[in-house]
């Protein structure tokens, strides 16, 4: 019980400030009277969102399918380079070079060649979600894979176990939170690279909906795109956190993990 | 060397015993970075014994240890397990570390049932028994540890002496012909220590495997050992082949009776020879 009241306390707070700040940007913008062209209100904002919501709607599911789409294709490549790089010395010493030469290049920059490969849009969406998102989960799955104890090791192969017992037993499940910690950080990316291609290249999406918008200085249609972008990151996020908790909670070490 | 006792399986005809290391030497590293950790080394285990390696720290005891279960080959000499060279037929072999390590997402009795999932002939029944008759054999053992009860609890919610007791279990669940022990009670205070001996000699007794067992403690190497050999520093050789010629079942009692402390202080004079010491020790206040 006491808990309970300690969460809600706790949320409380939390939902409180976020709501501060939202009151105090309609108050800041209202006091300096600054034109919604600059910086519309939130009140405008919520506004925009809710009138144009039916040509918003399209364009949302567009962004949502090409990330998500993305976002997979990214999670089954990132964690079948992580396992292969985290389990052997040969493929990590080859391939961490290539890969953080890879990511160091700007992703926007790729977006041309896909449009090349392609043509415009819903492909070079995904492509450009997916490479995005697949280095972060390739060096957190990776890392997970090559940091098994030692001893652990040995007591396994003590055992005479193989190396896909000792990988599937110990490994993967060890790199499980350094996967999920790397799927939030990876699905911000994949809206980020979804959203990209889309403005370059595309004539469906949030992405160039903001473009339109903002070329007819429909300024708070562009941030009811931002809105809707910045909702269903934290929709998305919280999901995975969710997932997270409930498969590596034992990395947590949550007391009462057991009783469930 | 030590005299062998007479195998009780006479119908096998075993040129070699159990476990011999015939001048085994490691070094660790090449060139101008090599280090010896062990001299050609000579040393015999017959199937059914227990015996502990003592001595100084770094003298290569892990490194013996290493060798038999395979995980390190000798840069010269032979290892020979179960009377083959190593990697010819490999036996089951059990294996407790110091660190118990045992892995956090699992409860205590999947944990404890791990080696029966990988080693054969339990690999292949897995999944047809882990409800049934593994499950009951890991619950038997977690209760002849004094730990029934316990088994679907996850590691974290152990203390680290139940902790090092599953970890026991989880070495002897695959009913191993070898039982390595690397400082498996080092961590623990004197009590627990004490009473994990008994349920150690009591496995022991009842399920006659051969044990080797790693040791700081002396008392812990003469409560439970049949043989104790001493190391010498690194490069690390065996200076001393003592038997221990005490009763079984032996109790705590036992290791404050006279022969068991003169026994005690041969061996730690023994090692702090070894180690270069004068034989003369100031012993910090509070230290055994
Ligand atoms: N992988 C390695 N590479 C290089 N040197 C090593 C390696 N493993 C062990 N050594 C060296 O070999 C020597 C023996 O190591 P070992 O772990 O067998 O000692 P030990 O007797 O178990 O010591 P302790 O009682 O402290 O556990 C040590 O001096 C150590 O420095
Ligand atoms: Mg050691």
């Amino acid at each position: 019980m006491q808990r309970i009241l300690d969460i809600a306390r706790e949320k409380a707070a939390s939902t409180a400030l976020i709501i501060g700040v939202f009151v105090f940007w309609e108050l800041f913008c209202l006091a300096a009277n600054i034109s919604d062209i600059l910086l519309p209100r939130p009140t405008q904002i919520i506004a925009a969102l809710i009138k144009y919501w039916p040509a918003i709607w399209p364009h949302t599911y567009q962004t949502l399918y090409t990330t998500l789409v993305g976002f997979a294709f990214g999670v089954a490549i990132g964690v079948a380079i992580g396992v292969l790089i985290g389990s052997s010395r040969l493929a990590y010493d080859t391939a961490y070079p290539l890969l953080v030469g890879f990511s160091s290049i700007p992703k926007v920059a790729v977006v041309p060649i896909f449009v090349l490969w392609y043509g415009a849009g819903t492909v070079p969406a995904i492509l450009t979600a997916m490479i995005i998102c697949i280095f972060p989960i390739v060096v957190n799955v990776a890392t997970g894979i090559a940091t098994v104890e030692p001893e652990l090791e040995d007591v396994m192969k003590t055992l005479k176990a193989s190396k896909l017992d000792i990988l599937w037993n110990v490994s993967l499940p060890r790199a499980m939170p350094y996967f999920f910690a790397s799927l939030k950080v990876a699905i911000a990316l994949a809206f980020v690279g979804s959203v990209v291609a889309e403005t370059v290249a595309s004539n469906r999406g949030i992405g160039n909906m903001m473009m339109i918008a903002s070329s007819s200085f429909n300024v708070p249609l562009v941030f009811a795109g931002l809105f809707v972008l910045a909702g269903l990151g934290v929709l998305l996020y919280a999901i995975f956190s969710l997932i997270e908790h409930r498969i590596t909670g034992w990395a947590h070490r949550k007391t009462d993990l057991a009783a469930g | 060397m030590n005299v062998m006792t007479a195998s009780s399986s006479i119908a096998a005809p075993i040129a070699r015993p159990f476990i011999a290391f015939e001048q085994a030497s490691v070094t660790f590293g090449r060139g101008e970075k090599a280090v010896q950790a062990l001299q050609p080394t000579d040393l015999t285990i017959s199937e059914g014994d227990f015996v502990a390696l003592v001595g100084p720290s770094g003298c290569g005891k892990s490194t013996i240890l290493k060798m038999v279960s395979e995980l390190l080959k000798p840069s010269s000499g032979y290892v020979f397990i179960g009377g083959r060279e190593i990697g010819a037929n490999p036996i089951r072999i059990g294996m407790a570390y110091q660190n118990p390590t045992l892995l956090p997402w699992l409860n205590i009795r999947d944990n404890v049932m791990l080696p029966l999932k990988i080693v054969p002939p339990f690999r292949g029944e897995f999944s047809a028994k882990r409800k049934g008759e593994f499950r009951d054999r890991v619950e038997a053992l977690l209760a002849q540890v004094g730990l029934s009860g316990f088994g679907d609890k996850y590691p974290w919610q152990l203390s680290g002496g139940m902790m090092q007791r599953a970890n026991l279990c989880r070495a002897l669940i695959h009913d191993p012909e070898l039982l390595l022990l690397d400082e498996p009670f080092g961590a623990l205070d004197q009590f627990t220590r004490e009473e994990l001996w008994a349920i150690m000699q009591d496995l022991w007794l009842s399920k006659k495997l051969t044990v080797l067992l790693v040791t700081h403690d002396l008392r812990e190497a003469a409560y439970l050992a049949n043989r104790i050999c001493v190391m010498s520093m690194r490069p690390g050789r065996i200076l001393d082949d003592s038997p221990v010629d005490m009763p079984r079942p032996r109790t705590i009692d036992m290791t404050f009776q006279p022969d068991f402390v003169a026994l005690n202080q041969r061996l730690r004079a023994m090692i702090v020879g070894a180690r270069g010491g004068t034989g003369i020790v100031n012993h910090p206040p509070g230290q055994g």
